[in-house]
């Protein structure tokens, strides 16, 4: 799906990046990591490993927290939040082209729409969609400004399993058409390796694990390649993985193909 | 996936068995129930005083005062004093409204201007603004000057105050959102904080409408020449209550419109609230 990293210049290149909230010990510790333009990682580790810092790092929204470290990033990022984050007082399309400073804002706010499967839907309110609609159109929020990187914060989180399977399908085709560079911060270690190129284990602030994922574009649960990989990304995460000896614990997720 | 075929149900059609209304709750809602009250002490007022149970000294009959309504319309007076007052508080209102606006502007977005307005405005609003009015007249006479701009100080508070707290409670995640949009400064208070303090300011706005009309009352029956309150006063010292109980029946008219045309705006200006909506 990507070039390999070193071939081009980095769209994203971190070197010994140090970041802390107080004296008793650093969030991120040194960390290095490089992203090729187009490529898409997904960042997995437990609940204080850093994920989230380093996503805000990038995104350039920790001032005011201590650390160093260099930090190149391209010109054009965007971040897709947890929250869908829409202005409640705007309509759709107002939301979607907000800060877009071009003549055409309006038309292509409506094809971004479109991409995402709203179209028609400009007129709306906010509290008129449902949450997966929602994220629908935070995503065409980004797409509409053509990000060379594109940050997501577990911006599937919140959606039920379902709504879920069909943004992961919707975002991998996306993906496909505009080619960012893409940074998702997610705790799911199935939605890691269903969408992206490489996986990033982040612990204790560095980069722990980095593994590219070479299953083809149509990656499916029954893969044994695929139980495989998460049996090794739960084990690097600390997870015994214990799941196919309790059966009926991923029922919520059934079997998935990844769409092209 | 198997085609499932839909299940052949029992349809009720003989006897529906769903509870009709909520078993707790206060049960279905009145048509008009809000004028049942009203309506109530109006009969009670009627039939007090046509079978003499009302001393027409305490209270004039309702009829007389309906009399004495259009005798004031008919020479003028009413409308005078109606004209006189609603342009009164009309101003005075006005006047609050921009400067509380301006100054919740000033503190909310500008720590400078915080620590130089909000200390003051939080002492003034423990004084009573009507507790201002000797020195309001030793300053400006007992003139329109110092009329409305008791109204005005006593309007300002409350809109200050509301909507402060509304721009000061916008959520930091809408901040953080606009700096990744590379919003500039300008279009951010203009398309985030102002309509995100929206609902606060227009909160504000039916406090104030409320306290520009108790101080119109005030100062139109301390030192007045004319107005509403003038005529209310006068009808004290002859004992007419037929002209008082027409005064305040026009400010009760003045009130509810006053609310009424405030809704309106918070109606059309949170029309993206579902709240409203639904």
């Amino acid at each position: 799906m990507a070039s390999h990293p070193g071939q081009l210049t980095p769209a994203v290149r971190v070197r010994s990046l140090h970041r802390s909230f107080n004296e008793t010990g650093g969030v991120l510790n040194g960390l290095d990591l490089d992203i090729a333009p187009g490529e898409f990682v997904a960042l997995l580790g437990r609940s204080g490993s850093g994920k989230s810092t380093l996503l805000r790092a990038l995104a350039g929204l920790d001032r005011g927290v201590a650390g160093t470290g260099v930090i190149d990033v391209p010109e054009k990022v965007s971040v897709v939040f947890q929250d869908s984050r829409l202005l409640p007082w705007k309509r759709l399309l107002d939301n979607v082209v907000f800060g877009l400073r071009s003549r055409d804002a309006a038309e292509r706010g409506s094809q971004a729409l479109a991409e995402v499967g709203l179209g028609g839907r400009e007129k709306a309110w906010p509290h008129e969609l449902s949450g997966g609609e929602q994220q629908r159109a935070s995503l065409a929020r980004s797409l509409v400004r053509d990000p060379q990187l594109l940050l997501a914060d577990e911006p599937f989180g919140a959606l039920d399993a379902l709504t879920r399977i069909r943004m992961h399908t919707l975002l991998r085709k996306l993906c496909e058409v505009h080619r960012p560079a893409v940074l998702l911060v997610t705790h799911d270690v199935d939605e890691a390796i269903v969408l992206a190129d490489r996986v990033i284990v982040l612990d204790g602030g560095v980069v722990r694990h980095d593994a590219r994922i070479d299953l083809g574009t149509r990656r499916s649960q029954a893969d044994p390649a695929f139980a495989l990989l998460r049996s090794r990304l739960l084990a690097e995460l600390g997870v015994e993985d214990d799941h196919d000896a309790v059966p009926g614990r991923h029922a919520d997720l059934p079997v998935e193909r990844a769409a092209s | 996936m198997a085609t499932l075929t839909a299940p052949s149900r029992p349809v009720a059609t003989a006897q529906d068995v769903r509870p009709v209304r909520r078993r707790l709750g206060p049960g279905e809602p009145i048509r008009f129930g809000g004028l049942v009250g009203i309506v109530a002490l109006l009969a009670a007022w009627v039939v007090g005083s046509a079978t003499g149970l009302l001393d027409p000294r305490t209270l004039t009959e309702p009829w007389t005062v309906l009399e004495t309504a259009g005798m004031l319309v008919e020479n003028g007076r009413l409308q005078e004093s109606l004209v006189t007052s609603g342009v009164r508080a009309a101003l005075g209102l006005g006047l609050g409204v921009a400067v509380g606006t301006v100054l919740a502007l000033v503190s909310g977005l500008s720590r400078i201007g915080e620590s130089f307005i909000d200390g003051p405005i939080q002492v003034k609003r423990s004084i009573p603004t009507l507790a201002l009015i000797p020195l309001l007249i030793l300053w400006l006479g007992i003139g329109e000057p110092m009329k409305i701009i008791t109204i005005a100080l006593a309007v300002f508070v409350p809109v200050y105050i509301h909507t402060h707290n509304g721009l000061r409670t916008i959520e930091g995640r809408y901040a953080e959102l606009a700096e990744t949009l590379g919003v500039t400064r300008g279009e951010f208070i203009r398309h985030v904080v102002l309509p995100g303090a929206m609902p606060g300011f227009l909160l504000g706005m039916r406090f104030a409408v409320t306290s520009s009309l108790l101080a119109l009352v005030v100062v139109e029956v301390i030192n007045a020449t004319s107005g509403i309150g003038h005529m209310i006063t006068l009808a004290s010292n002859y004992g007419q209550t037929d002209i008082i109980v027409v005064g305040l029946v026009v400010y009760a008219l003045l009130g509810v419109t006053a609310d009424a045309a405030v809704r309106l705006i918070e109606r059309k200006a949170l029309s993206w609230r579902r709240t409203l909506a639904s």
